[in-house]
């Protein structure tokens, strides 16, 4: 599904990320370890071109995204992320963070569509059918956000502002935000390092469950458990490279590269 | 006192009988249309300059438009608003022969004034707001406009809002030179109260108290909004 090739990342004249290649199957549950200002977190941004790559080539779903031509906000839609710090959005309540975008990017379709349709009467060329309204499409997303809310059993915040919510709250939000979208993978930057040891499991539930149903996810992540336990690809990268790379068990295990010995000596 | 009960007696005289009340009101409207007329027309530009100013900046064209922005900015908080009133009313605006009014002219200088100065304060707003918050914007696919507009935009007004406020304030103790190209305002219908009477202390006293009056009004009004705006922050 993802194709990483020969991936490097510069800020200025450090070089970040020093050619990464990587695939990621559907299905996969990729736990990305390594210390910090190994350049894992910058890995991930990439993925979704938060942060655009100096060289290389990002395929998804058979398009190289890391191109500066391709309109990435196609692509992102298609791939979730969530983040360190929640990032939900302070002025929208909790239904509204989750359905912003859907509801944005349907209506934004249904206008496409409306003007082409006006263009194509005048040029006899073909309707595109037109099946929904701005309404329906609002009424659809909201069931929708409700049932994920349920989901998560938190449909009594629907209509609270974030800055009410705890930690582990907001962070569950925050990926069923992602979930709204119907993305093919999520990416996940560090998703509890910012939690209070007792919210940290909620959050990691969630996850799990997630994994269990197919969803292919990348984790950047310090829980050593949940890598072991969950991921079905663990890896390590140092020094802006894949140091190693190996199922779970091998890798925790077995470890080859020193540094990973290292690593996991003091981590674990 | 016998002096100032004169005065004042002069003074209501002509604000009652010789129409002094209607002159009062039309430089009342003019004063507030010019400085609401300035402060909306600032925001939009502010706006998108501030927006321009944040772009991203590793392709051409928003070098280019950050370039003309800030040449903008310079011109127009590098020359007194009554100097901008004057060339647009007797320079600019004869050599492209448009005729407008007094009234018309202020609203436009004081607009294109008001966003020099209000692209700087949205911009400081704009740069308040978590920078993770237009990452979680891009997340999901939106792009960098709309997550300006529906996200980011709108915290930063949050933030500035008391900034903005001291802004529609000066303006509108700025309206008070915009007689320099014949606009009609509170000062002019004050001078003409006092020069009817050839007594000028009672008018100009008057002119500065509806001046206080304005300003408190408009500090109160900003208040609320402040306070309904913040319902974002409150715990409940």
């Amino acid at each position: 599904m993802i194709d990483v090739i020969n991936l490097k990342k510069s800020f200025g004249s450090v070089e970040v990320l020093k050619g990464i290649n990587m695939t990621i199957n559907k299905g996969d549950i990729v736990a990305i370890i390594g210390p910090s200002g190994s350049g894992k977190s910058t890995f991930l941004r990439c993925l979704n071109c938060m942060e655009d790559p100096t060289s290389g080539q990002i395929i998804f779903n058979g398009v190289d995204i890391a191109d500066m031509k391709v309109d990435i906000n196609i692509h992102r839609r298609k791939m979730g992320m969530v983040f360190q710090h929640f990032n939900l959005f302070n002025n929208k309540t909790v239904l509204e963070n989750i359905m912003l975008a859907p509801v944005y990017t349907r209506c934004q379709e249904l206008k496409k569509a409306k003007r082409h349709n006006r263009l194509a009467a005048f040029g006899k060329k073909e309707q595109i059918p037109v099946t929904t309204t701005k309404e329906q499409i609002k009424k659809e997303a909201r069931e929708q956000a409700m049932n994920l809310l349920k989901r998560i059993g938190l449909e009594d915040k629907a209509n609270v502002y974030p800055s009410t919510l705890s930690g582990g709250q907001k962070q569950r939000i925050a990926i069923v935000r992602a979930l709204a979208m119907n993305p093919d993978v999520i990416l996940f930057d560090e998703p509890t390092s910012a939690l209070d040891p007792e919210m940290v499991g909620e959050v990691l539930e969630l996850m799990k469950q997630l994994a269990e149903e197919g969803m292919t996810m990348v984790v950047v992540t310090h829980e050593m458990g949940f890598a072991r336990e969950v991921a079905s690809r663990v890896v390590f990268i140092d020094e802006g490279v894949i140091k190693e790379e190996a199922e779970p068990k091998e890798f925790f295990a077995h470890p080859k590269d020193v540094r990973l010995k290292e690593f996991l000596s003091k981590v674990l | 006192m016998g002096n100032f009960d004169q005065k004042v007696n002069k003074f209501i005289e002509i604000f009652w009988e010789q129409n002094g009340y209607n002159k009062v009101l039309q430089g009342l409207q003019n004063t507030l249309m010019i400085a609401i007329a300035g402060l909306i027309i600032g925001i939009i530009i502010g706006t998108i300059i501030a927006t321009v100013r944040v772009l991203p900046k590793y392709k051409t064209l928003p070098k280019v438009l950050n370039a003309i922005c800030s040449f903008y900015v310079a011109l127009f908080r590098g020359t007194p608003m009554v100097v901008q009133l004057l060339v647009f009313y007797y320079v600019l605006l004869p050599i492209i022969g448009l005729k407008i009014t007094g009234v018309q002219v202020a609203m436009m200088v004081f607009g294109l004034n008001s966003g020099a100065y209000i692209s700087e304060i949205m911009r400081s707003g704009i740069q308040s707001v978590d920078p993770g918050q237009m990452e979680a914007g891009r997340a999901v696919g939106l792009s960098f406009g709309t997550s300006m507009v529906k996200i980011v935009i709108p915290q930063a007004v949050k933030n500035i809002l008391p900034t903005l406020g001291n802004e529609f304030i000066s303006l509108i103790k700025e309206t008070s030179v915009v007689s320099f190209v014949g606009a009609a305002d509170l000062y002019v219908a004050f001078n003409y109260i006092g020069s009817n009477s050839y007594e000028f202390m009672v008018p100009y006293l008057v002119m500065a108290l509806i001046y206080i009056v304005l300003v408190l009004i408009i500090s109160l009004l900003i208040k609320l909004m402040e306070r309904s705006l913040k319902k974002s922050d409150r715990r409940n």
